[in-house]
């Protein structure tokens, strides 16, 4: 970055840590162009990787063949229906975009949590135990998957050997949102490390460059 | 009552399980075009939601109401990013890219670095050890955190193996159980959605 944008940078990090004394108008500033700029990069990557060699090179460039105009013009009329949403008057044929792609992930959401979620983490946990100190630890994750499983089963009471698993399976996910609360956190001060760092170092040059 | 979209999204649906299974070249590659089609209304549906933004924005700043300066912020940003990326592409050297790293990517690490605070203060009013699932709670997120920092093997060196252990073991049982739980309920949702069932999707009936 050059000097420029390195204060620039400067200005918007602080802008952004001020929201800890209080809500002001240079967060609000920040906040703003935050949004404003997220949404526009979003559009410009989609337009650049998706629309221009999709939907306007194929038909523009060359001499396109009546299968790849035909090709080009479905999705092209879907995408303009989507957009007409934003007139109250174009709601209706709206819809037919809307339920072609809620269609399209729907058709693979079946198969693909089946094979990725269902399936691949069922045969990961029925896996035969590994020798030593290592089966100890299989046969805890086959415990932990079978009581957190028998807490989430709610078409019985939980009673009896039902309720005791459940009541393990609790102590399991406790564990679980703990390990992810600090995995969590441990992340964000490690954000929070690498901004600091950049207004000491490349900012106000205070520690040396690596 | 919508006997044509949800005919459709039937169709749709349907098609891509079908095609799912069938390993020949040609099923692929329709699987692969409606794919791309789905890509390409996606990136509409960006340009819809963007315009919405726009719309709410633009009329904060005609009725005046409170903060409508910080709108135009939003709007100059917006249109401002959109035109560079349009006009002279995305890459890493181009106006957009220099953009990012000078403004985007500062603002973003910088609003989730905040949350670290926000966390922290969350954490210290709410973890209370009342019962054993909240004691295992805080002592776990402790450990972690404790376990995860160079100041941690200092203190006792069987931390960083601690924090490994709990990430492998307690903590993959309860995950994979979870993310069952969250297939079985992805699975369901769409077939409810392909077999009309389940038609929210499409907005309110009449």
């Amino acid at each position: 970055m050059s000097p420029v944008e390195t204060w620039i940078a400067a200005f918007l990090t602080l802008c952004v840590f001020s929201f800890l004394y209080r809500d002001n108008p240079f967060y609000r500033f920040a906040e703003h162009l935050f949004v404003g700029s997220a949404a526009g990069y979003l559009l410009a990557v989609q337009y650049q990787n998706v629309i221009l060699p999709n939907v306007v090179l194929p038909i523009t460039t060359g001499k396109p063949t009546p299968q790849t105009i035909v090709l080009t013009l479905i999705p092209l009329m879907l995408g303009l229906l989507m957009v007409a949403r934003v007139s109250p008057r174009f709601t209706g044929p709206a819809r037919w975009a809307i339920a072609f792609y809620v269609g399209i992930y729907s058709g693979i959401a079946v198969p693909g949590y089946m094979q990725a979620q269902i399936y691949a983490q069922l045969s990961d946990a029925v896996k035969p135990f590994a020798p030593g100190w290592g089966a100890v630890n299989s046969a805890l994750v086959l415990i932990g998957l079978l009581t957190v499983l028998a807490y989430f089963f709610f078409s019985a009471p939980h009673q009896g050997l039902h309720g005791v698993s459940a009541r393990v399976g609790i102590w399991f996910l406790m564990v679980a949102f703990g390990a992810s609360f600090g995995y969590t956190v441990m992340a964000r001060v490690s954000l929070l490390i690498s901004r600091v760092q950049f207004l000491l170092r490349d900012w106000l040059h205070l520690i040396p460059m690596s | 009552m919508y006997l044509g979209p949800i005919l459709l999204t039937f169709v749709v649906g349907a098609t891509l399980i079908a095609l799912y299974f069938i390993p020949h070249h040609q099923a692929q590659e329709i699987n692969s075009e409606l794919l791309l089609w789905a890509t390409i209304v996606y990136a509409f549906a960006l340009i819809l939601g963007s315009v919405s933004l726009w719309s709410v924005h633009a009329q904060r700043i005609r009725q005046r109401i409170s903060g409508w300066p910080f709108s135009l912020v939003t709007l100059f940003a917006l249109l401002g990013t959109t035109f560079m990326g349009v006009a002279w592409g995305i890459g890493e050297e181009s106006p957009l890219g220099r953009f990012y790293s000078m403004v985007n990517s500062p603002l973003a690490s910088t609003m989730f670095a905040l949350l670290a605070f926000f966390i922290a203060s969350a954490a210290f009013r709410a973890f209370r050890a009342r019962n054993v699932e909240a004691t295992l709670l805080l002592v776990t997120a402790i450990v972690m955190m404790i376990g995860r920092v160079s100041v941690g093997e200092f203190i006792w060196r069987g931390f960083p193996g601690l924090t490994e252990w709990l990430l492998d073991v307690p903590n993959l049982a309860a995950k994979r159980a979870i993310a069952i739980g969250v297939g079985l309920g992805a699975v369901s949702t769409a077939l409810k959605i392909i077999l009309g069932i389940e038609r929210g999707y499409l907005g309110r009936t009449r």
